[in-house]
Parts: structure tokens; C-alpha cells; sequence
């Protein structure tokens, strides 16, 4: 069995933990729902956004460097990374400039991508994550499940077990306001020592120069507020043209994300603050190429809401983890392929390819469509079983042979009615582990045609 | 107008009684239907096993097959929406765009094209409805729940017109029941878990029948309640639609 599989069965293997699990994110998927249907001009907006970004991504070469201009005449610093090695060497270099100690960072899948902290942690930095879900999971020494929602796996029980551990908290203390606030006490004494804050990105903006960061917390404000040195590290992708295409991303954004209609804190960074200094890093680790690749371009659209993973029915009932990669769920699975094809080649095949995810997407990314076309490539490359290549090879030929399927279907019809159950139901009968195989009738739909209705 | 009823593969083995019942309704309402013998699959389950290009001759042979006529009806959105959005690899031949644009799932050809406001059937039982996947999302026969616009649902509409029919409210109306193809097997665990929750839901709103377009769904939500010795009985609703009692 492929690693997705097995690590799904694993999961469901508590089945009450899936339930909880599922049920969870099916709650922000609703509250997601009602947040839409409250702008009656949801699918306009969409439309709208995927248009940008669309636009974007086709001039993507000159906004970058609009947006450098900009940023360089504000009076902050660009850096330019092709990879993760280059991102983390870029960031190392400007914290040793400056002799940082200690670093807050907040709200940054990309540097969970290019494993930035453990990098910075063997020269022996101290980084702390400062997203209360972030910092859990740093605390456990665990890969984020979601990209939004980076805990979303961990029942309050076990944070407050985590917590009585790390932050010594009462034992047995699971009350959500008390373990935050002990998170909050803990953080504080981090904000106030750190010699530099770093954030991630939400969006770029090429007219201004200037980055938008999107958080509940208020973390990565106090972070940037507070030290003197701040670092943006930034995808490529995540460059908008104008200051005023900003509103239409970030009325989508929270609602998609968590059913809130804006987040409650929309941090706009222009420039240093006096006496300080503002670096921002445009990382492409991948993107390039995947722009490249016409059927997979418009993934490089998506602006981390994490809707598609609340959505899907897969994702609910394997959790985060069962796809190895900081960004899971479809979007995930659609993203790691041009990254290894031959390590993700599991992840298209873990969908049934329902769809849900390219309706709930808030810029119209094809998700499903995507996930369909790395199938193909997939099986050209010889990454699938050989078994399997050789059986689709034979049902190709049956199927397009009327008289190769009426011999093929009479034998499979005798199997199933005559062959005695256990030899039926053997282990290699996946499909009969936990389900009946269809009950066989004596006559097919082309028998009685035959028989009743043929008028030709 | 010519009508070639399109009967998807495991349709023809193992569900006969609803292409029996997709033609017998399709005579009624006055379609000169045929069913064209040599037909045998859309080659949907190759294709999304990531061997469309191996599929393609089954697809030549199902364009030569259906060619002919005027329209090509499915009791299946899934087969449908196959023809119709993935064989887009084939020559735009005119053949091929005939064949691609004249596929109509069940639901579609008696809504859009036959405009059905009447029909003789009786069925006073709790309905859940499925909406399965491709049918939905594919070829909007309803309304999404992602989506923001006016609810409405083709399958929902005709069967509506059946007498003394009631129908229950699921708590989660359009989600995926799991079957999905290879991915029933592929992915086992998920799919079956899927499939029980789906059956839940169902069960708990206190559905006597579940019905939907796709058998494909069916026979998995049927096999897995089969196995656990809980039958809630299924029925594609042009079973339904052409008077098939529990």
C-alpha cells in the first residue's frame, strides 16, 4: 500500500478521533457558507479575483520588479531566493549582521516549506513561533496539518497536557481561555527579548511597494513593532498590481478561511521605522518552474485560505499529516508533484475527484481538474504499480472491442455467481474487505434488450 | 429526434432494471429510443487511473457508436460528464463534437430538452436524495452548496412530479459518498468511511429509500450496508420516475 493510504487507514483506524476531526473543520466549512451567501456578489468576486491573478501571473516578471522599485524607494531591502537553501542563507546572513539571538517569527508556511527554524536553530538562533498554533506544534516538534489552522489535529485535552509540560499549567487543564492565556504570558516575555520579528506575506502590493499581512492574534504586530529589525519572506505569487485590487482578496480571504468577514487585524508595512530596518525576501523555491507548466500554472493562484482542505471529505478523514507536505489537502496535492513527482505520486490519487474544492476555491483554481492531469503524467512517467499498468493496459483492449466485452463481462458474471464465498472475499479482493460485491443477475440489460426491445 | 441510450457497463451487469426503466420511461414520453449493441463503456475508469491516452480507442469506439444519433442519454452523471468534459483529448472531428455536446444525463434530457411537468408515478416514501459528484459539479444538475446562487436541483425537479413523495433533510446535502472510481480501492479505508457516514446521515433523518442519478454510488453505499446487514433499499430515480414500487 502507498504511503497516503496507509497513513489514512491509520487514521480512521480511531474512528471516534476522525469524526472529531471531520467534524471540526466541517463546522468552519458551514460558517464559511454563510459568510459567502452573506455577499450576494460571491461568485463575481471570485471571478474577479481568479481574473487578477490570472493577469498577475502572466505579467508576474514586471510586477516583481514594480514591486522592487517600490520597495526599494520606500527604504526597505529586497532579496532574491531561486530555493529554500538560498532563502535560509539570505535570512541567516541579515540576523548574523545584525548578531540576533533571538528571533519571533508569525503567520509563514513558506519558511515551514524551506524548514527555515530547524536551519537557524543549529547556528544556534532561538526562533519562536508565535501563531498560538504554531507554537504548539513547535512545542510537540511536529509538522503544521493545516495551513491555517495549524493544530486543527490536537484536542484541547492534549494541549493543556502539553502545556502543564512546557508551561507548567495546571494539570488536567483544558479550559481554552486559561491555556491561551498562559500561551500569551509565555510569548510575552519572547516579544519583549527578541532582536527581530519576521512574518510571512499575504499579499504584495507592485504599486506601493508595501506587504499586507493577515492574522487574528496580533502577533505578528507586536513581533514587527517591537524589534527593531523586520524580515518578510515572501512567494513570488503572492504580488498583487494595485493597493485597490487588495479589497477584493481580502473579502474573500478570511471568509473562505474561517468564516469571518476580515481578520481582525490587516497590517499594512510600507517602509522601516526610524532607526530600523525592513528586508523583505521573494522566495521561488519551485514556482518558476510550475509557472511553466501550462495545465498547472493557476495553482500559483492560491492565496493560502486553506477552504479546499475544510471542504474535502479526504482531508477531513486523514488529517493533514497522511500527506507529508506543509501544505496539504487538494491544493497541497496539486503543488508537491512539480516539486518531486516520483515521492508525491500518491496524493492526485488520494481524492475521488468530488470537485468540492475548485467550487469552494475563492480564486477559481481547477483543483480537481489538476489533480486529474497529474494522474496522466503520473502513469506516463511508470510511477504507478506495474499490475496496474498491466490491467488497464487489457481492460483498454476489452473495452473497445464489443466482442472481447460481451466474453469478458459473461466470464466476470460466472466468477461472481458461482465462485464460493471465501474464495470470493479473498485478501486481494480490496473492494470486498468491508463491502458486498454487487448482487450478479441472471440476465444483462443487453440480454433483455435483446430478448424485449430490439427494434432495430 | 433519435435517442441512443447510452447504458453504462456495470449498469448493463448488475443493474438492468434501470436501464429497462430508463428506456421504458423514454418510450413513454413519445422518444424514438434505440439501444445501440455494441456499446460498452466510456473508458472513464482508465482515464482516471492516469491512462487516458491508453482509453482513447475506447472513447473512438464510443463516438463511432452513438454518432448516429441525435441525442445520447445516460442514466448515469458520471459516464455523461466524462464524455462531455474529457473527451476533449480526441480530434475535434464533427463526429466527436456531435457526440461530446448531445451527451445528456437522465435528469438534463427530461428537464432541458423534454421540459417534463407531468408524470405518471406514485411513490409515497421518505426520499434521501444523493447528489453524486459529477453529475453536481460536473454537469450542474443542482446547485452546490460551495456556491452562491438560487438553489435548484434537475434530479430534485422531476422527481418532484411523483405523487404522495416526500423528501428528508440531510445534514450535509452534497457531500461525496466515497465511491470515486479506482479510488474505492485505492484509497479503501477513506472511501468506506466516507460511504458510512454518508449512510448515517441518511438513516438518521429517517430515509426508507436513498436515491440517486449514479448506480456507482449506490452500489457502494449499498455494498457497505449489505456487509453490515442494514439495508436502506436504493433506487436510481428514473426507477421512480417510470413507477418501480419498494
Amino acid at each position: 500500500m502507498s504511503k497516503h493510504p496507509q497513513k489514512a487507514a491509520d487514521f480512521i483506524a480511531n474512528e471516534a478521533r476522525t469524526d472529531w476531526h471531520d467534524q471540526s473543520l466541517w463546522v468552519v466549512r458551514e460558517k464559511r457558507d454563510k459568510l459567502a451567501k452573506g455577499v450576494a456578489e460571491w461568485e463575481e468576486l471570485r471571478e474577479l479575483a481568479s481574473q487578477i491573478k490570472d493577469h498577475t501571473l502572466s505579467h508576474l516578471d514586471s510586477y516583481l520588479e514594480e514591486f522592487e522599485k517600490n520597495a526599494l524607494t520606500n527604504g526597505a531591502k529586497v532579496h532574491w531566493a531561486k530555493d529554500a537553501e538560498a532563502h535560509n542563507q539570505i535570512v541567516l546572513d541579515i540576523l548574523q549582521r545584525h548578531q540576533v539571538r533571538s528571533l519571533v517569527k508569525s503567520k509563514s508556511m513558506l519558511t515551514e516549506e524551506c524548514s527555515l527554524n530547524p536551519f537557524l536553530e543549529k547556528q544556534g538562533i532561538e526562533v519562536i513561533d508565535t501563531d498560538l498554533g504554531e507554537r504548539i506544534i513547535q512545542m510537540k516538534n511536529e509538522p503544521p496539518s493545516h495551513i491555517v489552522m495549524p493544530a486543527i489535529h490536537l484536542k484541547k485535552e492534549e494541549i493543556g497536557e502539553l502545556f502543564h509540560e512546557k508551561l507548567q499549567t495546571e494539570k488536567g487543564a483544558t479550559d481554552p481561555k486559561y491555556l491561551t492565556e498562559a500561551a500569551r504570558q509565555h510569548l510575552r516575555s519572547h516579544f519583549l527579548q527578541a532582536d527581530a520579528a519576521l512574518s510571512g506575506v499575504n499579499f504584495a502590493i507592485a504599486e506601493t511597494g508595501g506587504v499586507t499581512i493577515c492574522t487574528n492574534e496580533g502577533n505578528a504586530d507586536m513581533g514587527i513593532h517591537l524589534a527593531p529589525l523586520q524580515i518578510h519572506c515572501m512567494g513570488l505569487e503572492k504580488v498583487i498590481p494595485r493597493q485597490k485590487d487588495l479589497g477584493v482578496f481580502t473579502r474573500l480571504l478570511a471568509r473562505s478561511a474561517t468564516g469571518q468577514p476580515i481578520t481582525i487585524y490587516t497590517s499594512h508595512h510600507l517602509k522601516p521605522k526610524p532607526g530600523g530596518e525592513m528586508h523583505i525576501v521573494i522566495v521561488d523555491n519551485g514556482r518558476s518552474e510550475q509557472l511553466g507548466r501550462e495545465d498547472f500554472r493557476n495553482s500559483l493562484k492560491c492565496i493560502r485560505c486553506g477552504a479546499c482542505m475544510n471542504t474535502c471529505p479526504i482531508y477531513r478523514r486523514s488529517g493533514g499529516h497522511s500527506y507529508d507536505y506543509t501544505v496539504p489537502g487538494p491544493i497541497g496535492s496539486i503543488l508537491t508533484p512539480g516539486k518531486d513527482l516520483k515521492k508525491y505520486s500518491d496524493l492526485p490519487f488520494a481524492s475521488s475527484l468530488c470537485g468540492s474544492c475548485s467550487d469552494v476555491c475563492p480564486v477559481k483554481i481547477d483543483i480537481h481538474q489538476q489533480l486529474y492531469k497529474w494522474r496522466q503524467i503520473i502513469a506516463e512517467e511508470g510511477y504507478l504499480p506495474k499490475s496496474k499498468t498491466k490491467g488497464m493496459h487489457m481492460a483498454a483492449k476489452i473495452l473497445s472491442n464489443p466482442t472481447s466485452y460481451q466474453r469478458a463481462t459473461k466470464w466476470m458474471r460466472r466468477i461472481l455467481r458461482f465462485l464460493p464465498r471465501p474464495l470470493l472475499y479473498l485478501n486481494t479482493n480490496v473492494w470486498g474487505k468491508q463491502r458486498e460485491l454487487p448482487e450478479v443477475p441472471t440476465k444483462t440489460f443487453k440480454d433483455w434488450y435483446k430478448e424485449n426491445r430490439d427494434e432495430s | 429526434m433519435n435517442v441512443g441510450l447510452f447504458i453504462p457497463c456495470y449498469v448493463d451487469q448488475f443493474y438492468p432494471q434501470v436501464g429497462i426503466a430508463s428506456l421504458e420511461l423514454l418510450r413513454k414520453l413519445g422518444c424514438k429510443v434505440h439501444y445501440p449493441a455494441g456499446q460498452s463503456c466510456c473508458g472513464q475508469p482508465l482515464a482516471n487511473s492516469g491512462f487516458e491516452k491508453k482509453a482513447i480507442p475506447v472513447y473512438e469506439h464510443f463516438v463511432e457508436t452513438f454518432a448516429p444519433y441525435d441525442y445520447i442519454v445516460a442514466p448515469s452523471g458520471s459516464c455523461t460528464y466524462h464524455v462531455r468534459k474529457h473527451y476533449d483529448i480526441l480530434p475535434k472531428t464533427r463526429e466527436v463534437e456531435h457526440v461530446r455536446e448531445k451527451s445528456l444525463d437522465m435528469a438534463e434530457f427530461l428537464v432541458d430538452v423534454m421540459k417534463l411537468d407531468k408524470i405518471e408515478s406514485h411513490f409515497p416514501h421518505k426520499v434521501g436524495l444523493h447528489q453524486s459528484c459529477h453529475g453536481l459539479r460536473g454537469l450542474r444538475l443542482a446547485s452546490g452548496s460551495e456556491r452562491v446562487q438560487n438553489s435548484f436541483s434537475k434530479i430534485r425537479a422531476v422527481l418532484d412530479l411523483v405523487d404522495e413523495i416526500e423528501f428528508v433533510e440531510l445534514d450535509r446535502k452534497d457531500e461525496c459518498c466515497g465511491f470515486g472510481g479506482t479510488f474505492a480501492v485505492n484509497e479503501e479505508a477513506i472511501s468506506v468511511k466516507m460511504g458510512k457516514d454518508r449512510i448515517q446521515d441518511h438513516k438518521s433523518k429517517g430515509a426508507e429509500v436513498i436515491v440517486a442519478g449514479d448506480m456507482s454510488c449506490l452500489m457502494h453505499l449499498e455494498g457497505i450496508m449489505r456487509r453490515k446487514k442494514e439495508n436502506i433499499p436504493v433506487r436510481h430515480f428514473v426507477e421512480i420516475l417510470n413507477g418501480t414500487q419498494l
